[in-house]
C-alpha cells in the first residue's frame, strides 16, 4: 500500500516536470528543484537521525531558492516582490535605520505596554480571585472583551497620548490585557482542593499559600497567556504606527517605504519584525521550560 | 452549618430555582458592565471637561458643575464620547439610514449606513475564511498522512504564529493592488492567511486524537487510510474544529479591518477608522468601533451555535 503511494506520488512528480517543460523551461526549472527537494526530504523523513531538525531547514532554504529563482526567472520587478538576495543587502545597508526602529517601535512600544498590561492583568486577577461574584461577572465579559478587535482601538489612543510611544504602549496594553487576565484568573483556579487544605492544616495566610501554592500552579496558565501576548503586542505597537507615529518605528518604516515603493527595505523590516516576534516568544518558552519544569506538558 | 440548614428547608419551586440561577449567572455580569459603562462615564465627564471650560473661557461664561457635566456629555468632538452619543450615533448609522438610496437613477448601496460598511468588511471576512479553513483543513490532511510533509510544514506553521502577520498585512495589499487585484480579493487574502493556522494546527491535534485502540479497531476491520480518514479521524477532530474556527474567525475580521487601514480604502469599518481619526470624528470611530464588536460577536456566537448543534448531534456533548 505504501509503496504504491510513493510509486503514484513519483509518477505524478515526473508527469508534472515533463509536462512544465513542454511549457516553459523557467517553470521546468523550479519545478526540478522543488521536486528534488522534496524527494531529499522525504528519504530523509524516513529515518533519519536528526530529520526533525534537517527536514524543516531544507524545506524552509528551499522556498527561498524557489523564490529567488521565480524572481530572477521571471524578471518579477523589484516593487511588487524583491528577490531574498535583495532583501538581505537592503538589511544589511540599512542596520542603523533598522535598529533605531526596532528600539522605537519594540522596546520603547511594544515591551513597555507588554509588562504594564500583563502586569495590571495579573494584579487585577489577584484581585477578582478574592470575590467569586467579581470572577463570575468579569471572566464572561474579559474573554468577550479578548476576542474582540481591540487593535481598533489604536485611533483613539494616538489621539489621546500623541505620535509618541506612549500611545503605542497604551494600545499594547489595551490588547494584552484580556487575554492576560482570562488564563491569569484560570490559572489561580488551578490548585486542587486537597493542596488548599494541607495549606491550611499548616495555617498558612493568604499571602504565604499564594507565593508558595497558587502562584507556582498558576504558572503553566501565565505562560499560556504571556505567550500569547507576545504577538499581540508586537501588532498593537507596529499598527498603531500606522495611524500617526514620529519619524521613526517599524509601522512608520513599512507605511513610507510602501509609498517610496522601495520594497526591499520593507521586506527587511518585515524580517525585523519576524525575528523579534520569533525570538520574544522564544524567551517566554525558555523561561517556562525554566519556570514549570514540573508540569507534564514539559517533561 | 448554613449548608445543613439550606438542605433541610422545604425543596424550592423548579421556577424559582431556574430564576436563581440565570440571576446567579446574570447579575455579576450585568454589574461589571455596569460598572465598566460609570466608569466610561466619568472618564468622558474629565476628559471633555478641559474642552467645555476653555470655550466657557473664551465666550466669558462662568459655568456651574452642572452645566459643564451637560455640556461634557453632548460634544460634538469630544476625546471621548460618553457611552449614550455612541448608542445614538450607531442606531442613527444604521435604523436611521436607508441602505440602499437613489443616485443618478440607479439604486445604489448607502455610503452613510453602518450596515454597508459592516457588508464591505464581513463579505471579504467570509470569503477569506472561507477559503483559509478550506485550505487548512487540506493541509492538515496531508500532514497527518505524509511523515515529510509534517516534519517540514508544521515547525514553520508554528513559528509563523509568532510573527506579527497583521502587521504586514497592509504591504500585501499594497502589492497586489500593484498587481491589479484590487476590491475584495487582497482583503479576503489576508483573512484567509490568518484563519489559516489557526485551522491547520487545530485540526492535526484532532487527526491525532484517535487513541491508537481505535486505530487499531479500525485495523481489525481491515479500513484503508481513507476509511480511517473519513470513519474515524473527521469525526474525531469535528470538537477541534470548532475551537479552531472561532480562533479563526476572529483572526479573518481583524485581519479585514486592519487591510482597510493603509490603501485609503473608502468603504469598510477600518475605513470608517481611518476616515474618523483624520478628521478627529471620535463619535465615528467609536460607533465603527462597537460594530466591529457587534460583528466579531455575532460572528462567534454563530459559530458556537452550529458547535453546539453539530457535537449534540454527534452525541459529543451531554
Amino acid at each position: 500500500m505504501a509503496i504504491d503511494a510513493r510509486v503514484i506520488w513519483h509518477g505524478l512528480g515526473v508527469v508534472l516536470l515533463a509536462a512544465a517543460m513542454l511549457h516553459d523551461v523557467r517553470l521546468a526549472a523550479i519545478v526540478a528543484v522543488w521536486f528534488g527537494a522534496w524527494c531529499l526530504n522525504a528519504a530523509l523523513a524516513r529515518g533519519v537521525p536528526g530529520a526533525r531538525v534537517l527536514v524543516p531547514l531544507i524545506f524552509g532554504a528551499t522556498l527561498l531558492v524557489l523564490w529567488e529563482m521565480t524572481v530572477r526567472l521571471y524578471e518579477i520587478s523589484p516593487v511588487i516582490l524583491p528577490a531574498p538576495s535583495a532583501i538581505a543587502a537592503a538589511f544589511a545597508a540599512n542596520t542603523d535605520i533598522l535598529w533605531a526602529d526596532f528600539v522605537q517601535t519594540i522596546l520603547r512600544g511594544a515591551l513597555v505596554g507588554y509588562v504594564i498590561g500583563c502586569g495590571a492583568a495579573l494584579l487585577v486577577a489577584l484581585a477578582v480571585d478574592r470575590s467569586p461574584f467579581l470572577q463570575k461577572g468579569l471572566l464572561p465579559v474579559g474573554a468577550f472583551l479578548a476576542a474582540l478587535p481591540i487593535v481598533g482601538t489604536a485611533p483613539i489612543f494616538v489621539m489621546w497620548l500623541g505620535f509618541g510611544p506612549a500611545s503605542k504602549a497604551a494600545v499594547v496594553v489595551a490588547m494584552v490585557f484580556f487575554p492576560m487576565l482570562v488564563n491569569a484568573v484560570e490559572g489561580l483556579k488551578a490548585s486542587d482542593k486537597m493542596q488548599r487544605d494541607l495549606m491550611h492544616t499548616y495555617a498558612a495566610s493568604y499571602w504565604q499559600s499564594l507565593v508558595k501554592l497558587r502562584l507556582p500552579t498558576a504558572l503553566p496558565f501565565l505562560f499560556n497567556g504571556l505567550k500569547i501576548c507576545t504577538t499581540l503586542a508586537l501588532i498593537g505597537a507596529i499598527v498603531a504606527e500606522f495611524f500617526g507615529s514620529p519619524t521613526v518605528g517599524m509601522g512608520f518604516r513599512i507605511k513610507i517605504e510602501v509609498g517610496r515603493l522601495s520594497m526591499d527595505v520593507v521586506w527587511a523590516s518585515i524580517t525585523v519584525a519576524a525575528l523579534a516576534g520569533t525570538g520574544f516568544y522564544g524567551v517566554m518558552t525558555l523561561l517556562e521550560r525554566r519556570l514549570t519544569f514540573w508540569h507534564p506538558s514539559q517533561r | 452549618m448554613s449548608v445543613a440548614l439550606d438542605q433541610n428547608e422545604v425543596a424550592p419551586c423548579a421556577f424559582c430555582m431556574a430564576m436563581r440561577r440565570i440571576a446567579g449567572a446574570v447579575l455579576p455580569v450585568l454589574t461589571v458592565v455596569a460598572v465598566i459603562v460609570a466608569i466610561w462615564y466619568a472618564g468622558a465627564y474629565l476628559m471633555n471637561r478641559s474642552i467645555t471650560l476653555d470655550t466657557a473661557e473664551r465666550r466669558g461664561v462662568a459655568l456651574s458643575t452642572a452645566e459643564v457635566f451637560a455640556d461634557t456629555m453632548a460634544q460634538e468632538r469630544p476625546r471621548l464620547p460618553a457611552p449614550h452619543q455612541v448608542a445614538v450615533e450607531l442606531w442613527n448609522t444604521t435604523a436611521g439610514e436607508e441602505m440602499f438610496r437613489e443616485r443618478r437613477g440607479e439604486l445604489r448601496p448607502n455610503p452613510r449606513s453602518l450596515f454597508f460598511h459592516a457588508y464591505q468588511t464581513l463579505a471579504p471576512t467570509m470569503l477569506g475564511f472561507l477559503i483559509g479553513s478550506l485550505a487548512g483543513l487540506m493541509l492538515a490532511i496531508g500532514i497527518v498522512h505524509n511523515r515529510a510533509m509534517d516534519l517540514s510544514v508544521m515547525p514553520w506553521a508554528i513559528a509563523s504564529q509568532t510573527i506579527p502577520i497583521l502587521a504586514v498585512a497592509p504591504i500585501v495589499i499594497v502589492v497586489l493592488n500593484a498587481v491589479g487585484l484590487t476590491g475584495m480579493v487582497p482583503k479576503s487574502l489576508i483573512s484567509a492567511y490568518l484563519s489559516f493556522f489557526p485551522v491547520v494546527v487545530g485540526m492535526v491535534k484532532g487527526m491525532r486524537s484517535p487513541s491508537a485502540m481505535d486505530l487499531d479497531l479500525l485495523r481489525t476491520y481491515s479500513a484503508g487510510r481513507t476509511a480511517t480518514l473519513f470513519k474515524l479521524r473527521l469525526p474525531a477532530s469535528v470538537p477541534f474544529l470548532f475551537a479552531s474556527l472561532k480562533v479563526g474567525i476572529a483572526a479573518a475580521l481583524v485581519g479585514t479591518i486592519v487591510a482597510e487601514l493603509p490603501t485609503g480604502a473608502r468603504f469598510g469599518l477600518g475605513a470608517r477608522l481611518l476616515t474618523g481619526s483624520y478628521y478627529g470624528q471620535t463619535i465615528q470611530i467609536w460607533s465603527a468601533l462597537f460594530m466591529a464588536a457587534i460583528c466579531a460577536a455575532v460572528l462567534v456566537a454563530v459559530l458556537s451555535l452550529i458547535e453546539r448543534g453539530t457535537l449534540r448531534r454527534m452525541g459529543l456533548s451531554a
